[in-house]
């Protein structure tokens, strides 16, 4: 006779509705009651925001290069990156800068990389997290082999990653599932649905009716959050964290949210996409239900609003400011190019270093 | 002292580095219990236990993804693919992450990492067994791409490659893994990288190789000594980057040159090698640079392999062809 010998269940956790009201009946996190560290990252929230339309403007008065935009993933990035302690490593994909800035990456740093200068990896951040990855879904595997690395060395650090909708359909995702279910190891798989991967929608990825089913698949814990409720993404984050850091392995988190802006400024989303579905998706924007909630509670009113927004576009400049003196005034060597090939230069390029000083290019980088 | 065999002193090597360098992890498929396919990591488990020589998920993708993060987190990995043809998905790790790690974060990260696999034909291998792929990493920025062609040069290089701070390649030749027997020292001292072993002294014409082909290249100027030409033999070793240097002295000594590699022709490591000599010692050149390699075509099956690899005889013959320019 047939039997059934394994089924799953996915769950779903949102606390914060798209109005920014608790949903009743949930068991409500601790977050909710800690009004004075919500405020603290939906300030930073804000933060990023504000830097992300100026980075947006940038780009579009030709003081920066292709630039990917985080509008509207505000909240589950600063959901992981609040998560995380210090030691713990980040490999992001490449908009995840609320994240980022909570770890200590700079906001001149993100436009010193999106302005073509390398010098913007060199986080001033945690030192061994990951760099920006563009070739989609490898830092998966990058984070699972620094998980492995922790776990060899007895550390009780955890290795957390991002991956899209689009990602998700990548073999190095589902083999950092496997490499983390098959030796317990401490990672942390976010997948940031924000429902295209470009120009393809997420329902043309594949027709399971999650994405966080393919680490059940894999033998990991998986839930699914509205990825749009910092107390829901966060929630999750911590669970996450504490099971990887004592021990118990890897787990996966489907974090649902929308893609606001284009893919990338390189990008025209209106060539794909119904302007229907984008104000849709703006009726939930993460920000606006965290500020209502933080109103509701008594903890925010306009004033601290405008002050917020001035004192964010203040540091802003300060940062565009930080990023066109390195670049104009301080830009890299030609020598640069070639003395991070090796640590020790081979003869060779020792040559051709030579050749590149005396030909350098005429009239800056354009 | 014993005499071992190239796979014997692979075996050594990792050993000492894994008694000497806390760091130092062995990962790949069937590379535990089982000693690898070709029995290059035999006993380590045993001896090292499985924290430190990992049998891996059939996944290679994911052996070489997990080796850039490990190698950015502090361990020094040394992944085994399990036959060159089955590099390929690792291209992605290798060349976009591995190789490019120090130079995209302006040095914050770096891969110190060894991406091992047994390499070319001459086993009666299945199919996807036999590739000779050395030009495809060669020509990749950031890598250094390692061949050993002994017993002795074997155990030094591994060792200076699982020491170099940067990600390298070694590929093993498969075909003399157990070829020839040597007295190796398990003393701990390596063999430089990114230089060429002059393996004989000639003066008549010189003969450019690396990996398997060194033993038909040197059985070629036995032949030829026996003919009264007198061959001097080069082991190129670090195929990337190159050094040209030892290659140039050794032809403005004999004033020609015959380039032998088992991989095809076309864009293969012997035209960078041929346009280095073009480049550079043209005037040294007393007749056309020879190139003996395998053909541009898709490695036969077994039976018909020997057809492909170069032989003894054409190594002599197109010595020979270079002879009679004056």
């Amino acid at each position: 006779m047939a039997a059934t010998i394994a089924s799953f269940k996915v769950d779903y956790f949102q606390f914060l509705d798209a109005d920014g009201r608790l949903v009743d009946g949930a068991p409500i996190p601790a977050l909710a009651r800690d009004l004075k560290q919500l405020v603290s990252l939906y300030r930073l929230m804000t933060q990023t925001r504000v830097f992300d339309k100026k980075a947006v403007a940038l780009q579009r008065t030709g003081k920066l290069g292709t630039y990917a935009s985080c509008l509207g993933h505000e909240a589950a990035h600063v959901a992981i990156g609040s998560a995380m302690r210090e030691e713990d490593c980040f490999a992001p994909m490449y908009r995840e800068y609320g994240a980022q800035f909570y770890r200590g990456v700079k906001m001149s740093e993100v436009l010193l990389y999106w302005g073509g200068d390398e010098r913007g990896n060199d986080f001033s951040g945690p030192k061994h997290d990951f760099p920006w990855c563009v070739p989609i879904a490898t830092q998966c595997l990058h984070a699972a082999g620094a998980a492995m690395a922790y776990k060899l060395h007895g550390q009780p650090r955890v290795a957390v990653s991002v991956v899209g909708d689009g990602g998700s359909s990548k073999g190095d995702f589902l083999e950092a599932i496997n490499a983390a279910s098959a030796w317990k190891l401490p990672l942390v798989l976010v997948i940031v649905n924000n429902q295209w991967a470009i120009s393809v929608p997420r329902s043309k990825q594949n027709t399971a009716r999650t994405l966080a089913q393919k680490g059940i698949a894999g033998g990991l814990p998986s839930v699914q959050v509205d990825g749009n409720d910092l107390i829901a993404a966060r929630w999750a984050m911590d669970k996450a964290i504490a099971a990887a850091r004592e021990g118990r392995g890897g787990s996966v988190i489907e974090m649902i949210t929308y893609r606001l802006s284009d893919h990338t400024t390189a990008d025209d989303a209106r060539r794909y996409r119904d302007q229907k579905e984008v104000d849709e998706a703006w009726k939930k924007d993460p920000l606006l239900r965290l500020r209502n909630y933080l109103t509701d509670q008594g903890f925010w009113d306009e004033v601290k609003q405008e002050d917020l927004l001035a004192e964010c576009a203040e540091r802003v400049q300060s940062a565009v400011e930080e990023y066109q003196d390195r670049v104009t005034n301080h830009p890299q060597s030609i020598d640069a190019m070639f003395n991070f090939m090796f640590k020790n230069l081979p003869n060779t390029l020792e040559a051709q270093r030579e050749i590149a000083h005396r030909f350098p290019a005429k009239g800056g980088h354009h | 002292m014993a005499e071992i065999t190239l796979v014997e002193a692979v075996t050594l090597a990792l050993a000492h580095e894994m008694e000497t360098d806390p760091t130092v992890v062995v990962m790949g498929e069937d590379v535990g219990v089982n000693g690898g396919v070709f029995r290059a990591t035999a006993g380590l488990q045993q001896r090292f236990g499985d924290d430190r020589v990992i049998d891996t998920p059939l996944a290679e993708v994911m052996i070489a993804g997990m080796c850039v993060g490990m190698a950015a987190q502090g361990m020094r990995p040394v992944v085994e693919a399990q036959f060159e043809g089955f590099m390929y998905p690792m291209v992605d790790h290798i060349v976009n992450h591995a190789a490019r790690l120090r130079h995209r974060t302006r040095g914050r990260l770096t891969c110190p990492a060894v991406f091992r696999a047994p390499w070319g034909g001459g086993i009666h291998a299945p199919e996807h067994h036999s590739d000779s792929n050395e030009a495809t990493w060669a020509h990749f920025p950031g890598l250094r791409t390692v061949i050993p062609s002994s017993p002795s040069r074997a155990y030094g290089l591994l060792l200076a490659a699982i020491r170099d701070p940067d990600p390298v390649v070694f590929l093993e030749p498969k075909r003399i893994y157990r070829w020839q027997r040597e007295e190796v020292i398990d003393n701990g001292e390596e063999l430089p990288l990114d230089v060429c072993f002059v393996l004989r002294d000639g003066t008549d014409v010189t003969l450019v190789t690396w990996g398997a082909m060194v033993k038909e290249t040197l059985e070629a100027a036995i032949e030829m000594e026996k003919q009264g030409i007198s061959a001097e033999v080069i082991d190129v070793a670090t195929v990337a980057p190159l050094d040209m240097d030892t290659i140039l002295e050794s032809v403005e000594k004999t004033g020609r040159c015959v380039i032998v590699h088992e991989a095809p022709k076309h864009c293969g490591v012997g035209a960078e090698i041929a346009a280095g000599l073009a480049d550079q010692g043209i005037w040294y050149l007393k007749a056309p640079i020879k190139r003996v390699t395998g053909y541009d075509t898709i490695m036969p099956l077994y039976r018909s392999e020997m057809n492909y690899m170069p032989s003894t005889e054409r190594i002599v013959h197109a010595a020979k062809e270079t002879l009679e320019y004056a």
